[in-house]
């Protein structure tokens, strides 16, 4: 059941919904201890995150790999002990991640998982696994009771007709099948919140708008407050009610999401934004072709040793001496808006609203490098693609490579 | 994973060889009705006659009872205590090796510790001299036991292979997406165990299980052989026991110890090739694979190697 694209964003979150917080993170810090050879090292994967998740609302996260962004979805679900900060679930913060309190956290908020063949158990088969998420928190359900909500939850997810996909195996589905079952058994719980780490990012291109759909139509039926994370933020943009945006563990801009595209208040959303080949172009494409360019826009910091003041200095064409020493404080640009960095502080912010924003190394560095590595004078075959897309961002140069 | 161990040819063959034997201690009663001689019966008119005398297949013993009638008898009691020993092994590695591996922390180290020292035992020598001793603790003139106790012994050294192989099973198995989502729907963990965690595990399970069954039947023989025996049950390993000391070796009664020892060669040769394929499945290294599968597989790797020049 293919929807032709569907280049409209659906309708924006209801007005009923505004204020009441359900899920939020306040200040939550994750750092990994990592024993290797030279000692005990700590990876700062996340720092100081807030993030709030109203009811009836779709929340996106979005950053390039090792951002911290499953980190930070594995904190709100309790799997990773938070470092500092606290997390709040209907306002009372959430203590105890054992036993009784796990469960009654559990009947609230559901993860969404990425891989669809690894979030199954091969050896249940539908019936077993959508029924235990329905008996775990009414276990007084008979057996009659939960096999009539566990039809319900297939149609809800769309598997029709229901009573042919009960008693089937997950080998026995695709990809978009069995993520439907995986969201079917987070609703099986009747959650107020359900965080999707990058839900549709393993599923075939035809069938994402499928499910992202029925993801917005979960939140306008439901009310259910959704945490969408993602690298790419075309599919951000389609879904979401805000966008915030991850940098290297840190949360360094979020609004509501037009406003966060038109007029992105951080640099590193505007590389997100200008990398996009084509922010408007909707989720059809393939989302790791998004960063496969950045790779030429330079590297994400280490998060052991990340850089002293702002982490996106070295990277960042507006650079100041301010920004190697001070980490930018929080400021809010409009109302709902916000961004960390210091051309809000400083001045110069205006130059975030240039046409045209080189990012990192200048093209014909990048290509002569390759030749040097690769040994033909022939630029690579997608290098060749991205430098096109470079070389429309690099007429208009605003800020130098970075030494 | 089983699936694959149930195709591998070796497998088979020791499987056959072992469903043979099984076959025999379960219709043992069956089948003494037809050899027409009880284990015990005593023929005056046939004693240690060579085999096809006087109706006595394989022969008869220096007392004239029937070594065929035994043979059947001893598979009983062989395949007993090498069950009994199995079960008691494996339960123990299955509890030890799966609970350390889900829980992990303080109980996984106290646990693998004490795996690690079962497992740097001497276990057959320990099993002689703790059974060398018990037998010796029956009394005086007594150096018999019953044959659970026998088991029991046998069993007691033999899990912790098992239990640190399923350790490494679970451990990954814990990690897995699915399991991490049990966990998130606010499972109970002994449900994630057994419920969720152990069918994954249940064919390389069974598959131990037959191994350690037919390690049980060799262990058995041999501490029979050395002296310990199993009192009132007939195995193969008595009747060894008894051929030799009452002399069959230097009278050349040689039916009477050639014949449980054939069995028990065989019974050896079935665990050995279910070793092999167990080790194929168990241990990636020596994993061979499927020829068929491997050839496809390396030319659909020359393909895209030529398309990417
Ligand atoms: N269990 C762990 N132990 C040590 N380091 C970890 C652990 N989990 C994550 N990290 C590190 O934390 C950082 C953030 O990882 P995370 O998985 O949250 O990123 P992500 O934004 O989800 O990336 P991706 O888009 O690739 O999924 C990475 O540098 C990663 O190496
Ligand atoms: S704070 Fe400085 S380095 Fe960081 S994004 Fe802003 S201008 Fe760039
Ligand atoms: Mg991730």
């Amino acid at each position: 059941m293919t929807t032709a694209a569907n280049t409209q964003p659906p309708a924006r979150r209801r007005d009923d919904a505004r204020d009441d917080v359900v899920l939020e993170a306040r200040d939550v810090t994750k750092h990994f201890e990592v024993r290797s050879k030279q000692g005990t090292r700590v990876v700062r994967a996340v720092e100081g995150v807030d993030l709030q998740l109203h009811r009836g609302e779709i929340v996106a996260m979005v950053g390039e790999s090792g951002s911290g962004k499953t980190t930070v979805a594995r904190m709100l679900s309790l799997y990773y002990p938070v470092t500092s900060g606290e997390i709040l679930l209907q306002g009372r913060p959430v203590k105890s991640v054992w036993g009784k309190a796990a469960k009654d956290y559990y009947a609230q908020v559901q993860l969404l998982f990425q891989d669809p063949f690894a979030s199954l158990n091969s050896l249940k088969s539908i019936r077993h696994i959508l029924g235990r998420a329905v008996k775990i928190h009414q276990p007084r359900l008979g057996k009659r009771e939960v096999e009539q909500k566990v039809l319900g939850l297939l149609e809800k997810v769309a598997l029709l007709p229901a009573e042919q996909y009960i008693d089937k195996f997950p080998h026995e589905l695709s990809g978009g099948q069995r993520q439907r079952i995986v969201i079917a058994r987070a609703l099986a719980v009747e959650p107020q919140v359900m965080l999707g780490d990058e839900p549709i990012s393993m599923l075939d291109v035809s069938i994402r708008l499928d499910v992202l759909n029925l993801l917005t139509r979960l939140r306008d039926e439901d009310g259910v407050a959704l945490l969408y994370i993602t690298h790419d933020i075309a599919s951000a943009r389609y879904i979401a009610d805000r966008i915030n945006v991850m940098y290297a563990g840190e949360m360094v801009e979020g609004g509501p999401s037009e406003s966060v595209i038109h007029t992105p208040q951080h640099p590193y959303t505007r590389l997100l934004l200008d990398s996009s080949p084509n922010p408007d172009r909707g989720i059809e494409s393939d989302q790791g072709s998004l960063f496969d360019e950045v790779g030429d826009l330079g590297e994400p910091p280490s998060l052991i040793e990340p850089p002293r003041g702002c982490r996106f200095n070295p990277r960042c064409p507006f650079a100041m001496e301010i920004c190697t020493t001070d980490k930018p404080e929080r400021t809010e640009v409009s109302p709902g808006h916000w961004a960390r960095c210091h051309l809000h502080t400083v001045g110069g912010a205006e130059q975030l609203r240039a046409e045209r924003i080189q990012f990192g190394v200048p093209v014909e560095q990048v290509e002569a490098e390759l030749a040097a590595v690769t040994g033909d004078d022939e630029p690579h075959a997608d290098v060749e693609t991205s430098t096109v897309a470079l070389e429309s961002q690099t007429t208009d140069r605003i800020g130098g490579p970075q030494p | 994973m089983f699936e694959g161990f149930l195709r591998n040819r070796r497998v088979q063959t020791g499987l056959a060889i072992f469903g043979f034997f099984v076959f025999v201690a379960v219709f043992g009663d069956l089948l003494l009705k037809l050899v027409g001689f009880g284990p015990l019966d005593v023929d005056y008119d046939a004693l240690h006659t060579p085999p096809g005398h006087g109706g006595h297949l394989l022969g008869t013993t220096i007392s004239g009872q029937d070594v065929l009638a035994q043979l059947i008898s001893g598979a009983r009691g062989s395949m007993a205590v090498g069950t009994l020993s199995a079960l008691l092994a494996i339960g123990l590695g299955a509890l030890i090796g799966v609970s350390s591996g889900f829980f992990g922390g303080i109980y996984d180290t106290i646990m693998n510790g004490i795996t690690n020292v079962f497992m740097t035992m001497p276990s057959f020598a320990l099993t002689l001299i703790a059974a060398g001793y018990i037998s010796a603790a029956g009394g005086p003139g007594s150096n018999a036991m019953g044959w659970a106790l026998m088991a029991f012994l046998i069993g007691i050294f033999e899990w912790p292979g098992m239990a640190r192989y399923l350790r490494a099973q679970t451990l990954t198995l814990r990690g897995r997406d699915w399991a991490m989502a049990t966990k998130l729907l606010g499972e109970s963990r002994w449900r994630m165990v057994f419920s969720e965690v152990f069918p994954h595990l249940l064919g390389i399970v069974s598959a131990t299980f037959l191994r350690a069954i037919m390690a049980g039947i060799l262990a058995e023989a041999g501490l029979n052989f050395l002296g310990v025996s199993t009192g009132g049950v007939i195995s193969w390993g008595t009747m060894i026991t008894n051929a030799q000391t009452q002399g069959a070796l230097t009278l050349g009664w040689w039916w009477w110890f050639i014949t449980p020892g054939l069995a028990i060669a065989f019974i050896g040769t079935a665990a050995a090739l279910v070793n092999f394929g167990l080790d194929e499945v168990t241990n990636p290294k020596l994993r061979t694979g499927n020829t068929r599968a491997v050839n496809k597989f390396n030319k659909a790797q020359r393909k895209a190697a030529a398309v990417a020049d």
